[in-house]
């Protein structure tokens, strides 16, 4: 039980981080698709930068930098071009796969330090919710913080309710004064730092290494995972740590022994996934932004 | 560019041009000679006959791949799992191959031909269905189904078809004669390419001949008024699904049968994805799907070749195919 919860805390904080990201791109009215190719450069440029300087933090900023500038991209694609959100989205992906291959080429496999582990004196010895909360790294802490942060200010803040005009009705966003094309800009950029550092967490936090491919669908995941918050990111906590206890289920059945196929087990996430999308999608569809996309919904 | 016929195919030699430059610039940044890198995709790829064969080999699983994302987009489905479609018509061509292995060629390949599109379209089905109920977009579920079938077919080869005799890797038992698809003599070159181009001559007749493809111009047109006319839109979701997902289940069955002889766990290097990418940049249309596709299946060869030659990993033709796309998708738009 108590290694299932802390795993769960593991496992979920990269998809917090993902899902965080894609809430604020999609708040804004753009999908990206791409967030598994972000996530990959987060990944890499989060574990090279660790073992070239030999910090962790410079590692974190990095990814964030990283993450940002190929989301820059993307909003370049699909705001200033108005290419197609989805396809670029997932054109983005096949360039993070490919960019992160080239990037990491000859670090695959190298052992690093990563994110130390900085349990908080005294709450970290309580029995059961100690190690499972109280024992982890920075980036653990500050996951469920942002999120609350990022729910102030999306619905508190004059910037918040720009986007979320923005991502309702772009054209009455500009008669009221925003521009939505910097709108879009600074929600892409936030979503594309948050991106990378969802990767690094997976690089220098989780594993403390580099293997190619190695978010294995958990951009996909969170693109799932952001109906099921209904756009919000409060609620993106509770699914967090729902698929991460999914996740910390299935290999703890693993590594216990349990005679089910490896392969059943990892499709758990997957069909959860799935499983969320077909309850929530349906009556949720009401709380996405009315904007989201267009070409989401179907008609141009 | 006065030519009427001639404008397309100089706006793609154009924007070729465009993402081949991009990406050398990208190889020069990582201290890579560009120029010899091409040079080796090109010599490796038309250089020769042995290398043109294998170039078109790579071209007939594309063919099929691509048509799975232009069909649904016919009504702007956009079906990314054309690798997990590939997969599950794979493994349900390969139940075939195992348990019918004393059957006659013929009928025998034509039941692993019918399976493989079953499978196919059953597993792009799911997302069809979830997608015509207002459940969830088709976008995501088949994203998603695509681990779930690479996962499916690792746990058979893996499982319960796992050769006992084959010396620890993870396959089935090699397929009896009778299920090989033929191939031209001398070369791997197979009836699937065949089976592609005829597929995407259908594709081509349909949507310019045939009264589905004037319905399906209206529901992707405008749903709202194909709705007042009375078109089955719920039914076109679901079908089209099921045929794209059933030309990518075609192409694992010809993968499986022609290329692989046996059904492994590394049956494709992303024909789904690599396919997605084709239909985009040829806009769904047929001729660009053909062009398109081999000009992908020589990037795809290449990607091979630069891994020998130049030390990459083989994975950086990716941003080349990406880069392709980005240039085709931002391009300047005449507003339709």
């Amino acid at each position: 039980m108590r290694s299932l919860m802390t795993g769960a805390v593991v496992a979920g904080t990269p998809l917090l981080y993902a899902t965080l990201a894609e809430v604020i791109g999609q708040r804004a009215g753009v999908v990206n698709l791409g967030l598994e190719g972000v996530m990959l450069v987060g990944a890499v440029t989060g574990f090279v930068t660790t073992v070239l300087t030999g910090s962790a933090t410079a590692g974190v900023l990095a990814a964030a930098l990283a993450g940002a500038l190929l989301n820059a991209l993307f909003a370049w694609l699909v705001v200033d071009r108005r290419a197609n959100q989805l396809a670029t989205g997932l054109a983005l992906m096949f360039a993070g796969v490919g960019l992160s291959a080239l990037l990491g080429a000859s670090y695959v496999g190298r052992p690093i330090t990563g994110l130390v582990e900085l349990p908080v004196p005294g709450l970290a010895r309580l029995p059961v919710v100690g190690p499972a909360l109280f024992s982890h790294d920075a980036l653990v802490y500050a996951a469920v913080p942002i999120a609350l942060l990022m729910h102030w200010g999306l619905f508190s803040t004059r910037w918040g309710l720009a986007v979320r005009a923005v991502g309702e009705n772009p054209v009455a966003a500009f008669a009221a004064g925003r521009n939505p094309r910097v709108v879009q800009y600074q929600a892409l950029l936030l979503a594309g730092a948050l991106g990378g550092i969802a990767g690094a967490d997976l690089s220098i936090g989780v594993a403390k290494t580099w293997a190619e491919w190695m978010t294995a669908g958990r951009g996909f995941i969170a693109v799932a995972l952001v109906i099921f918050a209904r756009w919000q990111p409060r609620r993106a906590i509770a699914g967090a740590a729902l698929f991460g206890g999914a996740i910390s289920l299935q290999l703890l059945l693993q590594t216990r022994g349990i005679p089910i196929s490896p392969f059943i087990l990892d499709m758990l996430p997957y069909v959860l996934s799935l499983a969320v999308l077909a309850a929530w999608g349906g009556t949720g569809r009401r709380a996405a932004p009315a904007s989201l996309g267009r070409v989401f919904q179907g008609s141009q | 560019m006065r030519h009427p016929r001639l404008a397309p195919l100089a706006r793609f030699g154009g924007l070729l041009v465009i993402g081949l430059g991009a990406f050398a610039l990208l190889l020069l940044v990582f201290g890579r000679n560009p120029l010899r890198a091409y040079a080796d995709i090109f010599a490796s790829t038309l250089g020769d006959s042995y290398g043109f064969s294998e170039t078109l080999v790579k071209v007939a699983p594309l063919l099929l791949t691509a048509l799975a994302v232009a069909v649904p987009s016919r009504i702007w489905l956009i079906n990314v799992g054309g690798e997990g479609q590939l997969y599950v018509g794979a493994l349900c061509a390969t139940w075939a191959a195992l348990n019918l292995a004393d059957w006659p060629r013929g009928p025998l390949l034509a039941v692993m031909a019918l399976l493989g599109f079953a499978g196919g379209g059953a597993w792009a089905a799911i997302a069809g269905m979830l997608r015509a109920r207002g459940w969830a977009s088709e976008t995501i579920s088949t994203l998603l189904l695509n681990y779930v079938a690479i996962l499916l077919v690792h746990y058979v080869v893996f499982g319960p078809w796992r050769d006992p005799e084959g010396l620890n890797y993870p396959q089935t038992t090699p397929f009896a004669d009778g299920a090989i698809l033929p191939a031209w003599p001398g070369s791997r070159v197979h009836l699937g390419l065949l089976l592609g181009l005829l597929a995407v001559a259908a594709f081509a007749f349909v949507i310019a001949r045939t009264r589905w493809g004037l319905e399906m111009r209206a529901v992707g047109g405008n749903v709202e008024a194909a709705h007042r006319l009375g078109l089955p839109i719920n039914r076109y979701v679901i079908v089209l699904m099921i045929v794209g997902g059933g030309l990518a289940g075609l192409a694992g069955m010809t993968e499986v049968s022609a290329i692989q002889g046996r059904l492994r766990p590394s049956l494709s290097p992303g024909y789904g994805y690599t396919g997605f990418l084709i239909s985009w940049m040829a806009g769904g249309h047929p001729v660009g799907i053909v062009v398109a596709a081999f000009v992908l299946a020589v990037i795809t060869a290449g990607g091979d070749i630069l891994q020998m030659t130049q030390a990459l990993p083989g994975s950086v033709v990716n941003i080349l195919m990406a880069v392709l796309l980005f240039v085709v998708l931002g391009r300047p738009q005449a507003r339709a």
